[in-house]
């Protein structure tokens, strides 16, 4: 005669929780989880929030002064005011170019000889040279040279000499981060890679570690069902996830003060699934290979990796070949990097929301599903 | 001495053997890099070509559709919504539809053809404001080279200051350049710094270790006996990135093979220094492997890889003298693109000597000396 259905499920219970006892027993007597946990999300959040600056500002130039009339100055004082410039007077073009091979300056003003004559002609020139090695800082320069040019000419303009501006001009404006902080869109990213490394990089390692010392046969032979070791092995490391969570948004709006414009709810709602997916891919890797070297080196590439580059947390998803773009849809990150920048920055846009936290739902049945099947009760 | 030889050979031989053994780590360590190069190297870029707009022309004149033309011809913009108020346009930024909004103003043909300034708002998508700066640059250029072209063909006066621009070493400012020998050191670093951490710990973890101790090993052939096939390993990792970079896309070598790679034996060695420290220092492989990553984070973030180490807080930037990864950056950088020579990256080089000085005897001591 079979036991009350009560009692069987009394009893999956208790078996899980002496699970969960014992991984917690584990993630607190070792300090690397404690690390990943906790010091990981506050170390990105100081590195991504002070050190991580695509702001380009005070951005070194060195201006050639080959002209000495007071048009000359007057240029140059548009590099010299401007804020993105931090600008070095030097005399000749090969002091400027040694400065630039040195990488001391990274752009080269030079203010031709026949500068003020060619103003009162109407046609004078500014070369600026920028060092392309650094091309996103190049580019961004040669926007604000034009700036500074313009600056300088509204500053003629207002003593009464008019010269003529560039006849059409661009008045740029920023919706969602009126204020141009690249600290917006970086800790929506750093949330992102702290849910990737505690969610995958850490299930994998522990449990890999389990396969490859034989203790996960071990469990097989207790009345374990594996579906059991599965929520007992994953519930502590998800709430190390959501540890990490709290930290790095408390981190975020207190600190650098990110708006949060969606809801908090939506927010924990979709980051529990992207954990889930990141759970599930870290379980999956362990039980295909069961070897920490080999979980470990896959995990990196399928990942942490395609966090940082396959997002569109750094770099723009549609200006990529069409073959990449498709390969991003793959990675559960560039879901919940689209969900996270629009909750903190636009708010709850629904249009947004809804498939992308549907994507992430999908996803994370599939690989939990996928969990069950490979760590099912078979000695191989 | 013979004997030392002898041992490390011995050493290395069966360190070989254990990474190369399985048949799935040996592809673990050649396809990957192969692959991350090539999805990273298109991916990881900030030059858009595909910046799908919505336009608001409140003006409707010729002069408006020949800006819009001017746009849609670009190849970079597409436009993907025509609206007659910007309050349309917003659901189209909202959800992604559209990277810009293009607002004309209502006398931008007037305010031309009389000579004075015509105005056109750009909105973008501040949910990314890298991106998005860069797809405002790209607008103001295109209206540059439109402000030339109609104030030529209206017989209006040129403009009085022009602003002419180069780009020294990589003329079409293509990130593209700048990132993949970028990528010879990252992606060399993550891999090798991996593996080494995982060669002590591991035999720390299985018991080996000890084995190894009490045989006739001195501390330091353990350690060269472990550094060198790690730096075989990435040795072999960074030349198929550095292939992939040359045949696949074509980025132009300007300077010489015996200072990159001279570079990179310093590089890997300064990398393995540090990997081999962590592995000593951690008893388990979990530990060593999460400290490794807690250090990678910080050494790839600040390496100069996605954005100048120069705009960092000064505190930071000491942190960066200690990273290898950003003098393996600035050598391979200045090597490939600018033909750097080995008097230049002197400085460089010899920062990565320290590093690899410290760190590699300072693992050997910890081997016998660390605490349990």
């Amino acid at each position: 005669m079979s036991p009350p259905v009560i009692v069987q499920e009394r009893s999956a219970l208790r078996r899980i929780a002496a699970l969960i006892r014992k991984e917690t027993y584990q993630v607190f007597r070792d300090p690397s989880s404690i690390a990943i946990g906790i010091v990981m999300p506050l170390l990105l959040l100081v590195l991504f929030g002070y050190g991580l600056n695509l702001d380009v500002k005070n951005v070194p130039v060195a201006l050639v002064m080959e002209d000495a009339s007071s048009d000359a100055r007057g240029a140059a004082s548009g590099f010299e005011l401007s804020p993105s410039f931090d600008a070095v007077t030097v005399k000749t073009m090969a002091e400027a170019e040694r400065l630039l091979l040195g990488g001391t300056v990274k752009a080269i003003v030079r203010i031709p000889p026949d500068f003020a004559r060619r103003v009162a002609l109407g046609s004078a020139e500014i070369q600026v040279i920028v060092h392309g090695a650094d091309a996103n800082t190049a580019r961004i320069s040669l926007g604000y040279a034009q700036g500074a040019i313009a600056s300088w000419l509204a500053r003629e303009a207002a003593r009464g000499r008019i010269l003529a501006p560039a006849s059409v001009s661009i008045e740029n404006r920023l919706w969602f981060n009126e204020a141009n902080e690249s600290t917006y869109f970086l800790v929506p990213g750093l949330i992102v890679l702290v849910m990737t490394l505690i969610g995958a990089l850490l299930t994998t390692l522990v449990v890999a570690r389990e396969w490859e010392r034989g203790t996960f046969e071990a469990l097989f032979v207790t009345p374990v069902r594996s579906i059991e070791v599965l929520v007992g092995k994953t519930i502590p490391y998800f709430v190390l996830g959501l540890l990490g969570l709290a930290l790095s948004v408390i981190g975020g709006l207190v600190l650098f003060g990110v708006p949060l414009r969606g809801s908090l709810l939506v927010l924990t709602g979709v980051s529990v699934l992207y954990l889930l997916v990141a759970l599930g891919i870290g379980l999956v890797i362990s039980s295909a290979t069961k070897s920490q070297f080999l979980a470990s080196q896959i995990c990196l590439v399928v990942t942490f990796l395609p966090a940082v580059m396959l997002s569109g947390f750094m770099f723009d998803l549609r200006s990529m070949p069409w073959v990449v773009q498709l390969i991003t849809y793959v990675f559960p990150a560039r879901y919940f990097v689209s969900l996270l920048q629009t909750l903190f920055l636009a708010g709850n846009v629904w249009s947004v929301i809804l498939p992308n936290a549907a994507v992430l739902a999908a996803m994370a049945t599939f690989l939990m599903a996928l969990a069950v099947r490979l760590t099912r009760k078979r000695i191989g | 001495m013979i004997e030392t030889l002898f041992r490390i050979a011995a050493l290395m031989r069966k360190e070989l053997r254990v990474i190369l053994k399985d048949p799935r780590s040996r592809i673990a360590l050649i396809l990957p890099p192969i692959l991350q190069c090539l999805i990273f190297g298109y991916a990881a870029t900030y030059d858009l070509n595909n910046v799908p707009y919505a336009l608001v022309d409140h003006d409707r004149s010729a002069a408006s559709r020949a800006f819009v033309a001017r746009l849609d011809g670009s190849r970079i913009f597409t436009r993907v919504a025509t609206f007659e108020q910007t309050g349309l346009a917003a659901a189209y930024l909202e959800d992604k539809r559209a990277a810009l909004i293009v607002v004309i103003s209502r006398d931008f043909e007037r305010n031309l053809n009389a000579g004075k300034t015509a105005s056109v708002q750009v909105i973008a998508d501040g949910r990314n404001s890298n991106t998005a700066g860069i797809a405002q640059g790209y607008v103001s250029a295109i209206a540059a080279a439109f402000s030339q072209e109609w104030r030529a063909a209206h017989g209006l006066a040129a403009e009085t200051v022009r602003v002419t621009t180069r780009a020294w070493y990589n003329p079409s400012l293509e990130t593209r350049w700048n990132m993949i020998p970028a990528l010879i050191g990252t992606i060399t670093m993550l891999m090798t710094m991996m593996l080494t951490a995982m060669s002590v710990a591991r035999e720390r973890e299985e018991g080996t270790f000890d084995q190894l101790l009490v045989a006739p090993f001195r501390p330091a052939e353990i350690m060269v006996g472990k550094a060198v096939p790690s730096m075989l390993v990435g040795i072999v990792q960074s030349s198929l990135i550095f292939l992939v970079a040359l045949f696949w896309f074509r980025i132009p070598f300007a300077g010489s093979y015996a200072v990159l790679y001279l570079g990179l034996v310093f590089f890997l060695a300064a990398s393995i220094g540090i990997g081999l420290f962590l592995s000593s220092i951690a008893a388990t492989m979990q530990q060593a492997m999460i400290l490794t990553f807690v250090l990678l984070m910080p050494f790839m973030l600040l390496s100069g890889l996605m954005a100048p180490a120069e705009n960092m807080p000064v505190v930071l930037q000491y942190f960066t003298m200690i990273n290898p990864l950003y003098y393996a950056i600035s050598i391979a950088r200045r090597v490939y693109l600018e033909g750097a020579g080995l008097e230049q990256l002197l400085p460089d080089m010899l920062a990565l000597v320290a590093i690899a000085a410290v760190t590699l005897p300072f693992a050997a001591w910890l081997f016998r000396n660390r605490l349990t």
